[in-house]
């Protein structure tokens, strides 16, 4: 019998803002243990949550760029369990009317569901030492977001592409950065077995402790195998909870369903529901920016550029817009992309070129005023100074010698200076004729237009 | 005359007049608590120096400028201890002050000391206290009420010019009907919860205790208005509830809740209490008859709601980041013990009650009815707020009970609050005055009000308190 697997994907996503979700601690990652931390956050008697709105608003921009329908009232619930990295032994949650409903995500060739996405506050940190365990609660209370998927996906490929694709989404959205090392994006799956034909679900397990994307496809490459094998051996599996190992590249078992939570879920009576009027709602879709999808898409059509340099060019958002601005001034948008692609990319946070700057150059290649090599090394004091490449070209006087002129007394001389070569392209070795090319560019201090110089000397060499 | 005995109107003029000094207030008031607290036990925690630097330092102009408050040991103030008269909380010192707190020290007042409650607000009578009982300044055999035990009796037994209390079903207002006092419990939303150790969020409320109507009007003014650190908090501009007290009773409608006069209640309260309403309506009101028909399922409404609630907000005392810690073998172990030996019995209890009506397969039958028959307790008011300006009742069914009397009867003593707990279910505003003593203790008058209108019954209190004197009767000690 063959089996197939469905998976369903929990993302959990740092949300980028200035401060928590209920205080105004900031959320800086990597300072110090507990010193991003306040009476609110550590869960202290007396204190109360005040909502962060700019949270709210980019879950709600989340939803809207993966087509979710958004909630015009919401509310908050607290989620009740005891862990020492919980300040309240509540967690300030989302249960059943959540900011966003439906949605989803395109991979290539398919469109995977998401079922909701809620907005919550993120617990403290533990550490474990020998004989004691200490909290960083500087994590506690950042806004996160959390994803949930539709089971719609059948293999590790497909969870792998909708994590990355969603991670570009997100990205692109300006929503949070989603470095999985910062622990900004986490994911927890579920998973289950069924012989292929078969409509019903089998019992799911999930899987949680996946620590990057090829993470999440390992896990569920190996559990997808594991639970397929117990099931061709007659086993029945039954809902669990197991933790990945990255090391040693196995699940296994955390908690069965008989520990499972009982969350005892309830309205959070220190905040008022959260009503999304509809100014709000069209002032943040006003906001909502090109998916990645579609940019690469309308990259190709507009600037007629390869699917390959589209992609490149799309991946960065920042990159993209600069693109932008640099083609909208250029004649030859694909050379405008070589450019940034070879050049820029590797570096782009250092460069002090400005997008017109980078079309200036580019049409003075066009034009023939400089050469390709000597557009090299302008580029370079460019990107060191910021200068203007009409400015660094006057400076070190490289315009490019195009005079037919002036090219055909240097021309001549060359050929003068040098009978062999000349000799030898006259017995058949057409190879010599870069000889003498290359002389010609040295009489010429490198000024001389290659192409221009190239016609001339073929000229005199075959007429002559 | 002592000092000690002065309203805080009294002795407010006083301190603007020159003829007293704030220092002089203070020490008067901490020779009175020298004198009478060993009897009375209304204070956990005082810190004489403390309040007298504090009385030297005060500013001259606010409202309450070099006027000493004593602070029911569940709200935070930043240097003192905040106990909740729980061993749970042993060793916390607050690192901030609660938003009433810095209402109070801008107003000018001096924070004393504080007072002792059941513990975490649970009780109505001061007896589940880890500091022991507080005793009702007019029998000492007596309780004061709960949970505020400890401020109105302070305030009913000169030990303090004025405290605040913390009200969920009644405990601001019940305490200071049985010590002879007046106690307030604002509208819900009036003045911010920031800094009070929830008990219940959704009817939790901080109130004055005050000598007369007058300073209750002060204080609300000092303490309310929006916070931004408190999401429940109205955006409401604050009136001035002292200019509102002048402006008589002529024609002011009294709703009497025929449910409210019930067959059991103390003789002697229902006929105070009847006399004050004839007294009222000699005063030019106007009395109906209304019904607030649901008022039976209050208590059972009341003890799902304020229980549940608790049960999460009780849930961060767990030894891990302040208060007592008992070390156990592991994490669990350590929750279990910390909370196991820092709880006492009436806080275990309610958690037990709250968490089982949350959870899975019960939280339809028990939370989510009751959140629904809330709402018709709400309408209930609303409906007869329509025939009635306010509602006037007894505060309690009957006066103050002897120490031990109730406390194994947990149903007995949850019936105490009886009157006064619909009021916090539907949010609105109460206030109980003094109207008379039964077998010399005292007896109080509830007067509940319509959503944000504490000025017209405050106006009504200050009415009928001028045409009486049960209000300057003290107990002798």
């Amino acid at each position: 019998m063959d089996y197939e697997a469905v998976i369903g994907l929990e993302a959990h996503v740092q949300l980028k803002t200035q401060s928590k979700m209920f205080c105004g601690c900031a959320t800086e990652f990597g300072a110090e243990p507990n010193t991003l931390v306040c009476p609110v956050c550590l869960g202290y008697p007396g204190v109360l949550p005040v909502m962060n709105e700019e949270a709210v608003r980019k879950t709600i921009l989340s939803g809207l760029m993966l087509g979710c329908e958004i909630a015009r009232f919401s509310k908050w619930d607290r989620k009740n369990y005891f862990y020492p990295d919980m300040p309240k032994n509540y967690q300030i949650s989302q249960y059943d009317l959540p900011l966003c409903k439906g949605g989803m995500v395109a991979i290539s060739g398919k469109t995977l569901g998401i079922t909701r996405i809620h907005l919550e506050e993120d617990v403290a940190k533990s550490f474990h030492y020998e004989t004691t365990s200490g909290v960083d609660f500087n994590r506690a209370g950042t806004a996160l977001m959390e994803i949930v998927s539709e089971p719609d996906m059948r293999t590790p490929e497909e969870a792998f592409a909708y994590l990355t694709a969603l991670k570009e989404v997100l990205i692109g959205g300006g929503v949070s950065d989603c470095d999985m090392e910062k622990g900004q994006l986490r994911c927890d799956a579920n998973v289950s077995v069924r012989p292929v034909g078969q409509k019903a679900f089998g019992e799911k397990i999930e899987i949680k402790n996946m620590n990057s994307i090829s993470g999440v496809r390992r896990a569920l490459a190996y559990e997808i195998q594991r639970q397929i094998a117990a099931a061709k051996r007659g086993e029945k599996m039954v809902q669990e909870t197991r933790r990945w190992d990255d090391e040693t590249g196995v699940t296994s078992v955390m908690r069965t369903k008989e520990h499972a939570h009982d969350y005892r879920y309830f309205p959070e009576p220190d905040l008022m529901p959260v009503v999304v009027s509809e100014a709000w709602l069209s002032e943040i879709r006003s906001a909502v920016p090109e998916l990645p999808e579609a940019k690469r898409r309308r990259f190709v059509e507009q600037y007629g550029l390869p699917e390959y340099d589209a992609e490149v060019l799309v991946a960065d958002a920042a990159v993209a817009a600069y693109y932008e601005q640099a083609a909208a001034g250029s004649k030859n948008p694909k050379a405008i992309s070589n450019w940034v692609m070879t050049e820029l990319l590797s570096r782009f946070a250092d460069s002090k070129i400005a997008p017109a700057q980078l079309a200036e150059l580019v049409a003075a290649i066009e034009a023939g005023q400089i050469s390709g090599k000597m557009a090299k090394d302008v580029f370079a004091e460019m990107f060191a100074t910021g200068k203007n490449a009409a400015v660094i070209i006057k400076e070190k006087g490289l315009v490019q010698v195009s005079d037919a002129g002036a090219l055909e007394a240097l021309v001549e001389q060359a050929i003068a200076a040098n009978p062999k070569s000349v000799a030898d392209f006259r017995a058949g070795n057409a190879a010599a004729i870069n000889f003498l090319k290359g002389q010609v560019m040295k009489l010429s201090k490198g000024k001389a237009n290659p192409q221009l110089a190239g016609e001339i000397l073929a000229r005199k060499l075959q007429g002559a | 005359m002592s000092l000690h005995t002065l309203t805080v109107c009294q002795l407010r003029v006083k301190i603007h007049r020159g003829e007293v000094s704030a220092r002089e207030a203070t020490q008067s008031l901490l020779d009175r608590i020298a004198t009478v607290d060993g009897k009375v036990k209304a204070y956990n925690w005082l810190n004489a120096a403390d309040a007298l630097a504090q009385a030297d330092a005060a500013k001259k102009d606010g409202a309450l400028a070099g006027i000493p408050i004593a602070i029911k040991d569940v709200i935070n103030v930043d240097g003192q201890p905040c106990t909740c008269a729980s061993k749970i909380l042993k060793g916390y010192v607050s690192p901030y002050d609660a938003t009433v707190i810095r209402k109070l020290r801008e107003a000018g007042a001096i924070l004393v000391g504080r007072t002792n409650m059941d513990e975490f607000a649970m009780g109505s009578s001061t007896e589940n206290s880890s500091w022991g009982t507080t005793r009702n300044p007019w029998d000492l055999e007596r309780i004061p009420g709960g949970s505020s035990g400890g401020s109105a009796a302070a305030v009913a037994a000169d030990e303090a010019f004025a405290a605040l209390g913390s009200d969920t079903g009644g405990s601001i207002r019940q305490p200071a009907a049985l010590c002879g006092c007046v106690g307030l419990k604002p509208t819900y939303g009036r003045v911010s919860r920031y800094g009070l150790v929830a008990f219940a969020s959704s009817l939790d409320q901080i109130g004055p205790f005050t000598k007369d109507v007058r300073d209750a009007a002060l204080l609300l003014g000092v303490i309310a208005g929006h916070d931004p650190m408190d999401s429940t908090s109205v955006p409401r501009p604050v009136p001035d509830y002292v200019a509102a007290l002048e402006r008589g009773v002529k024609g002011l409608r009294i709703g009497l809740p025929k449910e409210y006069f019930i067959p059991g209640m103390d003789r002697e309260v229902e006929a105070a209490v009847r006399a004050a309403i004839g007294k009222l309506e000699s005063l030019g009101a106007e009395v109906v008859e209304i019904s607030l028909p649901h008022t039976d399922y209050a208590v059972a409404v009341y003890y799902l709601v304020a229980t549940a609630e608790a049960s999460a907000n009780l849930a961060r005392f767990d030894g891990v980041r302040y208060g007592a810690r008992v070390k156990g073998e592991d994490v669990i172990d350590t929750y279990g013990k910390t909370r196991g030996s820092g709880f006492g019995p009436e806080v275990k209890r309610r958690i037990i009650l709250g968490t089982y009506a949350l959870s899975a397969g019960y939280y339809d039958a028990y939370y989510l009815r009751a959140q629904k028959v809330r709402t018709l307790i709400r309408q209930d008011f609303e409906k007869a707020f329509a025939k009635c300006d306010v509602i006037v009742t007894p505060t309690t069914p009957e006066v103050a009970f002897k120490v031990g009397e109730k406390s194994d009867d947990p149903l007995k003593m949850y019936l105490s609050d009886i009157f006064t707990i619909s009021v916090n279910l539907a949010g609105i505003c109460g206030v109980s005055i003094p109207c008379g003593f039964a077998r010399k203790l005292p007896i109080g008058l509830q007067i509940i009000g319509k959503v944000f209108d504490e000025e017209t019954i405050l106006r009504l209190a200050c009415a009928y308190e001028q045409v009486t004197d049960w209000h300057k009767q003290r107990p002798k000690l």
